[in-house]
């Protein structure tokens, strides 16, 4: 019987069902969590880090089911998983003592009842109180989740809050009846940056104030690096390392960690770093081998690795666990043959002096229409007043948070808009009023890779009809073997077997899709490439693969870039240049490592700052800049300086004139009054 | 990787693709026919199919060949269903009967389909004053009991396989414009039909080559699920007299027919009924079936 | 919200507009001269000449439509051929019946149908939820009209227990009444029942799904607290527009049971309107029956919004 820790996972088990085969998602998972701690379990999808935590409440549902393994809760002698799913005992463990948060705000509250409902009903379930008592607690719960007018607030519908609100809610009704952990399943991976900071920052400060431990799951680093105490990061159903938060990224043993931490971009990084990606795919669960998940992709795998089956949690160091069967002096001796392994140089950016596009006052609204006759009501400001250059073979960074207007202004560079009003010089022509006609000669210049693999192929078409479609549209081959033969030569040029062309979109994983999406980009010879968030979807460990090929077809064929992303740390990695925006506008302009040093806009410094670095060295030091609210809907854009109203330093000349862009140093540009 | 080894290796690729779609084939039909009612109904629609198709190798009778000896007789064993009111074989009017049920029902899906989906395409399409004007017509068709709006039409077309097939088609073709309009609506916003425009395909392309190939599995279970309903329009509508007339055989005259003589001969009328019914429940079940299988994420749900 | 009903009032009076437009020409598409239908063919020309002017013959048909709409609003649908009386009054001592008999099917089927539905989501994959299923399936595709004839064999003729047909209405005789309507009103039940059973239990298999029940089961309710409190309500709100689409299709079913069971009501009236072309009778009845499913959708509508808190929003 352990009663030490506050809760015991011991050897879990979970097993699903598919195509009548059951195969294991987890496979003895060991953890324990102590009072008031903050512990981050980090894996990629499908690492079964979710599966875990639902298991261990019995909340797996169907195909699912919980295999084996104990879960001991203090105060409870009894094995958690030997009571019935819906037994008294477990609903008083689940919500009362352990609450969970979950990804999708906008789906994880019941939309037909009030938000006030749902929060009382917890604390109802959980404390014997009067309905009275209930409601005024629920209002108090709001009220610490900085829910304004909770009050009124407390006889809403969930989709009339937004959905940093709603996850707020959500925090509410699971700390309301004071649990002994929380459980963070990505909590604020759907939500933007700012949010998320915010929402993280207040979730730290309420478990701290009543002693209650959380369990962060996500799949990102740096969040586990600037919030919890105590790491476990999981891969392919198993616990690959456990330690305390600065021991597993300063001491890190496991070679699945040590090859995670090589893959990912930084915020402070240096210009020059080189991403070393993972080879290879995350193991499919039904095909998992009996040895190491990892074997298959690991740098240091050696025989010995194939034949041993028994890779649970081994003790390497004070209060640090690896599953890793090598000792530290051969883990010492493959580091120091790797650092000697040849990956390349970073590779080297030709940029021209010529410009590729200009782009001069851009403005797009979009009307909003209501009613049967379509009466034009109001006007969606969807971007105005965007300036600024691109030169061949440079690569500009877009980022924003959502409603920034950052795809609507890929857009009408693509000319898929005709922008309102404005200039879009590209190749020496303005094409912002071309009309369709003149528009077909420009379109195999500028090509597109889009965000999410899955919907940018078509379903029904093969891969090499994909690729080579616009070959065909724009009579850029002479059919036959030509035609086959350039198609090959694309699916090279992105590292894919060409033998593979004849497979539907569906056959393949998500980062060979981007690669697809990234030769049918190549395939009209384009001179600018709109990347839109081309990366995001992807697990961490395929990102590097597919940043490093951008890289690398840039350096070898000079084109220019346009890379469109939230996450700055990735943006910071592969641009010459950031453009930072905000509700359709230009916030600042300035090249990389400038804008990382000297953020001049308070909108840039409090996205900078909300932005975790991978290493809890650094984000100790760092300066968190405070910052109000949550991004406004677009419609709602405030007068003036559309930051104003979340701005700490906001003066009445804010509120009421809107900044231009001016030029402040050689290549910075910023719209700020107080600048 | 040297050429020797990527020309092994694309065959073998190729084999695998080929092996991949025979697997997928199979899939399909395991998921299809997993459950026994499925299976069973499919049975069933065959022997049915097959009965019509081979109508006059197995009917007992000439269907239309009256005989006044034999006027109104119950089961007996020369006519296992008796006779009707001109002595005509009951059971070989039901056998060819079949064909009337089976050929209006496929034909009408057909026109409504070929209708109603490239009604549906080009609004989800071109939205706008298009979608409107379309989509505004579509609801006031509905808005008419289907029964309704088929009775009306037979007043204006009569009656016949063709008129009816016609009839039952304009007044099925709703559900295909709405169903493949949300479908085109949703498929437009997906980031390949974007691609797809910027490659410099024209609109009829994209409709053609990237829509409609990907609103294939909707556009057959809403046949697969229309097909029985229709056959019992169909038959209703010739049980009040307004689709298919006598002499011809269809399942619904025949009930009509045999109504009169009820305390004679009950089998004249239900039987025929007991047809129609047992047709578009099994119809009906397999594309449930259909359904679930091209769904995998409704399977085994319903 | 009261906009919002506005608004889906003005659409409803367009696409009224669109439907009775639509009558009018599929009517005026009608084979033979509507005249020599009207009159039974056995007129002067002079006669005929005069009733071709007093019936606009000579006008264009949107001119004509237009005149009919004038008088259709007013409340005159002109006079019926084949009854030789107004259309309006034989509408009117028809209606009523059909609305009726709708109705009580109506009643019927909806509670039964909706607990039949959470019967079988609740206990999915039991023998009960096989049993419901599989007679709901069946069900919903039996043709009324055997439906109607099979029940007259059994129930009439040879178990004698209930009139094969005929109507009065219950203040009239009260128990002949209710043994008249039994029949006609169980055919026409039976596959709504089948149908809400189908729709609930497919919705409530879909909420089921839902992140918010994950959610509640987090939060360690009861699984049936969790059924009927969080999954209940969502639930039902799609079974909600298809009893609109039931109500609609009561009327459409109507046409057959009254057919059967010789029941005057505006089913039969369309058939024998269609079956003599006496054309103002149909437009009559299409056009009534049109407004009747508008009127339903836009209750059904209504009824949404006041349920859906998601619409009340918007």
């Amino acid at each position: 019987m352990a009663d030490r820790h506050l809760l015991e996972i011991k050897d879990l088990v979970t097993t699903f069902r598919s195509d009548g085969k059951e195969f294991n998602a987890i496979e003895g998972v060991n953890l324990h969590v102590d009072r008031g701690e903050i512990v981050g379990i980090v894996g990629e999808s499908g690492s079964g880090k979710s599966v875990t935590m639902l298991s261990s409440l019995q909340l797996i549902a169907s195909p699912g089911r919980v295999a084996g393994g104990e879960v001991y809760l203090e105060g409870i002698n009894e094995n958690l998983l030997s009571f019935d799913s819906d037994s008294e005992q477990m609903r008083q463990v689940r919500g009362g003592r352990i609450s969970m948060i979950f990804q999708e705000p906008m789906t994880s509250l019941n939309p037909v009842l009030t938000v006030g409902y749902q929060i009382q009903e917890n604390i109802l379930l959980h404390k014997d109180v009067t309905p009275e008592e209930a409601k005024k607690r629920t209002i108090e719960a709001m009220k610490m989740v900085n829910i304004p007018d909770a009050e009124t607030r407390f006889d809403y519908y969930p989709q009339q809050f937004s959905g940093g609100m709603r996850q707020r809610i959500m925090i509410a009704m699971a700390m309301a009846p004071g649990p002994d952990i929380l459980i963070a399943d990505e909590a604020t991976t759907a939500l933007d940056v700012t949010t998320q900071a915010q929402l993280l920052e207040m979730i730290r400060d309420i478990a701290k104030k009543t002693n209650t431990a959380v369990i962060m799951v996500t799949h990102n680093l740096g969040l586990v690096a600037r919030y919890a105490e105590r790491i476990y990061v999981m891969y392919g159903g198993h616990i690959m390392e456990a330690s305390g938060c600065k021991e597993i990224f300063h001491n890190t043993k496991h070679p699945y960690t040590r090859a995670l931490l090589r893959a990912i971009p930084r915020l402070d990084d240096p210009k020059d770093r080189i991403l070393i990606p993972i080879d290879g795919l995350p193991p499919v669960p039904s095909q998992r081998p009996p040895y190491c998940p990892f074997y298959a992709r690991c740098e240091y795998r050696c025989d010995a690795c194939k034949e041993n089956t028994d890779y649970s949690l081994r003790e390497v160091g004070p209060d640090h666990w690896s599953s890793c069967i090598l000792t530290q002096a051969q883990l010492d001796e493959k580091a120091e043959e790797l650092s000697h392994k040849d990956y390349g140089a970073s590779p080297e950016r030709r940029q021209n002096s010529e410009y590729c596009l200009k782009v001069r006052n851009v403005r797009k609204y979009f009307p909003v229409y209501k009613g049967m006759l379509r009466k034009k009501v109001g006007e969606v400001k969807a971007i105005e007043d965007i300036n600024f250059d691109l030169r061949q073979g440079e690569t500009l960074g877009v980022v924003g948070e959502s409603g920034c207007g950052k795809t609507t202004l890929a857009r009408c560079i693509m000319r898929m808009y005709e922008p309102d009003e404005g200039e879009i010089i590209f190749g020496g022509r303005d094409i912002a009023h071309f009309k369709d006609k003149e528009l077909k000669p420009v379109r195999p210049k500028v090509s597109m890779i889009f965000q999410d693999p899955f919907s940018s192929l078509d379903p029904r078409q093969s891969a090499g009809s994909i690729v080579g479609e616009s070959l065909l549209i724009h009579h850029l081959t002479e059919g036959g073997s030509d035609y086959e033969r350039r198609v090959d030569e694309l699916f090279r040029k992105v590292g894919m077997d060409p033998a593979m062309k004849d497979r539907v979109a569906h056959e393949f994983s998500g980062g060979q899709r981007q690669r697809i999406g990234i030769a049918r980009a190549l395939s009209s010879n384009p001179d600018l490439i709109i990347c839109d968030e081309p990366i995001s979807a992807l697990d961490v460990s395929i990102q590097a693969q597919i940043i490093n090929l951008l890289e690398d077809i840039q350096a070898e064929l000079g084109i220019s870039y346009i890379f469109i992303a939230h996450d700055l740390a990735v943006v910071k990695h592969i641009s010459d240049r950031i453009l930072v925006m905000y509700l359709g506008r230009v916030m600042e302009i300035a090249p990389c490592d400038e804008l990382y040093e000297h953020p001049l806009h308070p909108y840039t410094q409090a996205l900078l700052s909300a932005i975790p670095v991978a290493d809890p060295v650094v984000e100790e030091q760092r300066e968190a800049v405070p910052i109000q609210g949550e991004v406004p809907s677009i419609l709602k854009r405030p007068s003036g300086c559309p930051f104003h109203n979340r701005c700490p330093r906001a003066t009445d000349r804010c509120r009421q004139e809107t900044p231009q862009l001016r030029d402040i140093a050689g290549n910075h540009q910023v719209a700020c009054h107080l600048v | 990787m040297s050429q020797a080894n990527v020309t092994a290796d694309s065959q073998a690729a190729k084999a695998v693709l080929k092996a991949n779609k025979a697997k997928k084939r199979r899939q399909f039909l395991r998921a299809l026919f997993s459950r026994k009612i499925v299976l069973v109904s499919a049975a069933i629609v065959m022997i049915i199919i097959l009965v019509a198709v081979f109508a006059y190798q197995i009917m007992p009778f000439d269907p239309n060949k009256p005989s006044v000896r034999e006027r109104n007789q119950g089961p007996s064993e020369a006519h296992l269903l008796g006779t009707d009111e001109f002595g005509r074989d009951v059971l070989s009017r039901i056998i060819i009967g079949s064909r009337v049920s089976l050929i209006v029902g496929v034909l009408a899906v057909i026109i409504a389909c070929i209708i109603g989906t490239s009604l549906g395409m080009v609004a989800g399409f071109f939205g706008g004053v298009v979608d409107d004007v379309i989509s505004r017509i579509a609801e006031a068709i509905r808005v008419i009991p289907q029964v309704v709006l088929a009775i009306a039409l037979c007043a204006v077309f009569g009656g016949g396989v063709v008129n009816m097939s016609i009839i039952l088609g304009i007044s099925n073709m709703t559900v295909y414009i709405r169903m493949m309009r949300s479908q085109v609506m949703s498929i437009k916003e997906r980031d390949f039909i974007m691609a797809g425009r910027l490659q410099g395909n024209s609109n009829l392309r994209l409709m053609l080559h990237h829509i409609l190939p990907n609103s294939v599995s909707p556009i057959i279970v809403t046949m697969t699920q229309q097909i029985g309903g229709t056959i019992l329009a169909e038959a209703g509508l010739s049980f009040l007299g307004l689709g298919i007339s006598t002499p011809t055989a269809s399942w619904g005259t025949l009930v009509s027919g045999g109504r009169a003589y009820l305390l004679t001969n009950p089998v004249y009328s239900l039987a025929p009924g007991f047809c129609i019914a047992l047709l578009v429940i099994c119809l009906n079940s397999l594309g449930d079936g259909v359904r679930d299988a091209l769904d995998p994420r409704l399977r085994g749900e319903l | 919200m009261a906009r919002y009903i506005f608004q889906r009032l003005g659409q409803t009076l367009l696409v009224l507009l669109i439907v009775s437009f639509l009558t009018y020409l599929l009517v005026d598409f009608l084979p033979g001269d509507p005249i020599a239908a009207m009159t039974g063919g056995e007129i002067s020309g002079e006669t005929y000449e005069r009733l071709y002017y007093e019936m606009n013959m000579d006008k264009p048909v949107l001119v004509r439509y237009l005149l009919w709409l004038k008088d259709a609003v007013t409340g005159n649908l002109g006079m019926s051929a084949s009854y030789h009386r107004k259309v309006a009054d034989i509408i009117g001592e028809r209606v009523p019946v059909t609305i009726y008999l709708s109705l009580l099917a109506f009643i019927i089927s909806v509670p039964l149908g909706i607990l039949f539905g959470i019967i079988s989501a609740v206990k999915r994959g039991s023998a009960s939820d096989t049993a419901v299923t599989l007679t709901a399936n069946i069900c919903c595709c039996l043709p009324q009209f055997w439906l109607g004839i099979l029940f007259m064999y059994v129930f009439a003729m040879k178990l004698g227990w209930l009139p094969s047909s005929g109507f009065v209405w219950p203040h009239e005789d009260f128990v002949m009444s209710l043994r008249q309507t039994i029949m006609p009103v169980l055919c026409l039940a039976i596959g709504g029942i089948a149908s809400i059973t189908r729709q609930t239990r497919s919705s409530m298999l879909e909420v089921i799904r839902q992140d918010y029940i994950r959610t509640a089961r987090s939060k360690g309710l009861k699984s049936k607290k969790v059924i009927y409190v969080h999954a209940l309500k969502n639930a039902l709100l799609p079974v909600i527009t298809l009893m609109g689409l039931r109500l609609g299709g009561l009327v459409g079913g109507s046409v057959f049971v009254e057919n059967v069971f010789v029941i005057p009501g505006m089913g039969s009236l369309l058939v024998n309107a269609i079956t003599s072309v006496d054309i103002p009778l149909i437009q009559g009845c299409v056009l009534l029956i049109a407004v009747f499913s508008c009127v339903i959708n836009l209750i059904t509508d209504i009824v949404y919004v006041y349920v859906d808190p998601r619409i009340k929003m918007a």
